[in-house]
């Protein structure tokens, strides 16, 4: 019962054991969430615990995801980028290439499955960068199941391509005016339309966040990519990367490409998180930097909140690492030193998200350009042999009005 | 013995059911609080639940979302609102219970926090976003200073959640009366009776109903099995139309008068 004081680095890691049956990672993570939604968590841990044992839902989750989804997504050695950068070899995990264009559909495959499984007519999604609103909306057209997904109205302002996309798929967007308007308010919103229609809704949360099962369950789900990455690092280079790297706003799409690497000792690594205006300014999304212990949103983990508890307004370009806590499983990797966590400012996103435009042809989400960014201050430190896999976790169409927006016609950032 | 087992063992006595009445703390600003919860006091109220403003109460509906960010906006803090207490105690003899988020009080520490609040003279403590089984380090430190930590069950509960839900919480049992945030609605929800008896059938400790009451008329409607009555965003939402009017508190306990008087009524005809 005591959530404060078990110990975390005594504990020898082994992948696949955590989270423990309440769904702890070491002192991380939890069910804080109001009495209502305790059933509903209940039952969604035990219809995915069955699911997850069923040879017919592992099956039917291969047949989506290889046919609807795109997978498996290449692993793809950019040349010129690594010429460039002048050192470790660099690989680009093409989660960008996923259908809905970033690996968010990985998951929202999964549990709206699980909903249609439960017999829920309807699943609510929240949404920062409007990915993960698009891949729950477009995964529920193809179930029939009914959809509204909660966005800031900041992060509309933001994205607004994505907004007409989640209205052309069917699903109701619901503007959110509260607070600071961006993910984290949207994610309340969501959980107060959960709370009153948990009978006939699933709640698709989009990251490794929220009360157990969440963590857990957005974890395996998106750990395909870690899978995938190691039969084709292996097949590609005969050995294992040294390094992944990966950007970290709740930590999806890091977690899912390092998660099967986690006993492997010899590869190392790093979540970027977002800089921001820089650490300094207090204007960014950087929870590892300055962030403390908290709970938010249903799981305890590392929060930008004052010294009050209220929690901090973050800021980052990319809607998608905007928000002040990170899944309680990587504040748990850090404890153990598994994780190294850095971050990337604004400007180093937008010079990374031009670089690999022009070097590799490929736009990438500013969410992951913050990832691009911190591959080139390591890969410069590394000799030619090594190799570096970097989760390039989404496209950056979505981004093009925000970067126009931001870069001068020299290249400059505004 | 803590205020609110004194308090609902003498309303037993009398046949008469507790009004709570909720006020978020510091919305407009604290010295209306303090001014508040004293004219309650006067009018009738039988418990107070003081509730700690959250940047992000998302158990919250617009009503109670909207003075917690008033009450932020005057620089309310957790040790400001224990300032409050203390100073108010020595004039107000009514159970005060205070109602967070579990971050705050985390963030100030469960310890420290059980010590200066029973210190201050707070005698209980709902925390909507922590189920008993995260809760082992608060009731441990809350039962050292004789701080009752109350918690809710809900009509999703399961039989053998309420059963542990009830034998964990101290003082009464808070039951949310329907599925959602809280919030004036038209109606009652229909399944409160059901819910009342399958808590009854589980312990005899004190029952408070809250969420979606609001009126005194509704305050009749609720079923006799429960011991008390939470009222929150109706007192909140009149607040809000009230602030910086002269009759403030006459106007707001008028209003609570009128829900403790339906609680003397609801009695034998539920």
């Amino acid at each position: 019962m005591n959530t404060r004081e078990q110990p975390t680095r005594t504990e020898t890691f082994a992948s696949g054991q955590l989270p423990d049956i309440r769904g702890h990672f070491g002192r991380y993570g939890g069910k804080f969430v109001p009495e209502t939604l305790m059933a509903a968590l209940a039952e969604l841990e035990t219809v995915y615990l069955q699911a997850k044992s069923d040879p017919d839902f592992e099956s039917e989750m291969q047949g989506y995801l290889r046919h609807y989804v795109g997978r498996p997504t290449p692993l793809y050695f950019a040349r010129r980028l690594t010429d460039h950068f002048g050192g470790a070899r660099i690989y680009l995990k093409r989660e960008d290439l996923c259908h809905t264009g970033a690996h968010k559909i990985n998951n929202t495959l999964g549990q709206v499955l699980l909903a249609c499984r439960m017999g829920k007519s309807r699943v609510i999604a929240e949404t920062g960068a409007g990915q993960h609103g698009v891949a729950t909306a477009t995964v529920a057209a193809r179930f029939g199941l009914s959809c509204e997904v909660y966005m800031g109205t900041e992060d509309m302002r933001r994205q607004a391509l994505n907004v007409v996309r989640m209205r052309l798929l069917g699903a109701k967007v619901t503007p959110v005016e509260s607070g600071s308007r961006t993910l984290k308010d949207a994610i309340n919103e969501a959980m107060r339309d959960w709370v009153t229609n948990v009978d006939t809704t699933h709640y698709v949360l989009g990251s490794v966040l929220g009360a157990h099962p969440y963590p857990m369950m957005v974890r395996d789900f998106q750990s395909v990519i870690g899978r995938e990455a190691r039969t084709q690092i292996l097949e590609l280079e005969g050995r294992l990367p040294d390094y992944l790297v990966a950007c970290v706003g709740g930590g999806s799409n890091s977690i899912g490409l390092f998660h099967d690497f986690l006993d492997e000792p010899a590869v190392r690594m790093i979540g970027v998180e977002a800089g921001g205006l820089g650490i300094e300014t207090g204007s960014h999304a950087a929870r590892f930097a300055t962030g403390e212990l908290g709970v938010l949103h249903g799981t305890m983990s590392f929060i930008l909140q004052d010294r009050d508890g209220q929690i901090q307004p973050t800021h980052s370009v990319s809607a998608g690492l905007d928000y002040p806590s990170v899944g309680p499983e990587h504040s748990y990797l850090r404890d153990i030193g598994r994780i190294d966590f850095v971050s990337a400012t604004d400007a180093e996103a937008l010079e990374a998200f031009q670089l690999l435009s022009r070097l590799e042809g490929l736009i990438p989400a500013l969410e992951s350009a913050h990832a691009i960014a911190h591959v080139k201050k390591l890969a410069p430190t590394l000799s030619k042999e090594q190799i570096v896999v970097v989760n390039l976790s989404g496209r950056g169409d979505k981004d093009v009005e925000v970067v126009a927006n931001l870069i001068l016609p020299d290249g400059g950032y505004r | 013995m803590n205020r609110i087992d004194e308090r609902f063992r003498r309303l037993r006595e009398a046949g008469e059911r507790a009004l709570m009445p909720y006020i978020t703390a510091g919305d407009p600003d604290l010295p209306t609080t303090r001014s508040l919860i004293l004219e309650f006091e006067k009018r009738g109220a039988d418990l107070i639940e003081i509730g700690v403003p959250f940047s992000d109460p998302l158990a919250d509906g617009v009503t109670i979302q909207r003075a917690s960010q008033r009450a932020l906006a005057s620089g309310t803090t957790l040790a400001g609102i224990l300032d409050m207490v203390r100073d108010l105690r020595a004039q107000c003899r009514l159970p005060l219970i205070l109602m967070s988020y579990v971050n705050p009080v985390f963030h100030f520490g469960f310890a420290r926090f059980a010590q200066e609040a029973a210190a201050a003279g707070v005698d209980g403590l709902i925390i909507p976003d922590l189920p008993p089984e995260e809760a082992g380090e608060l009731r441990e430190a809350a039962a050292a200073h004789n701080l009752h930590t109350v918690f809710l069950i809900a009509p999703t509960s399961r039989p053998w959640r309420v059963r542990a839900i009830a034998a964990a919480s101290k003082g009464f049992i808070y039951y949310v009366s329907l599925r959602g945030v809280t919030g004036a609605r038209s109606g009652l929800s229909e399944d409160i009776e059901a819910g009342l008896q399958m808590i009854r059938a589980e312990t005899d400790a004190p029952i408070a109903v809250g969420f979606g009451i609001s009126t005194p008329e509704q305050v009749r409607m609720v079923p006799a099995a429960a011991d008390g009555i939470i009222v929150g965003s109706a007192i909140v939402s009149l607040l809000e139309q009230v602030v910086g009017q002269p009759d403030l508190l006459q106007r707001a306990g008028d209003f609570v008068a009128s829900l403790k008087a339906a609680t003397r009524k609801a009695v034998g005809t539920g």
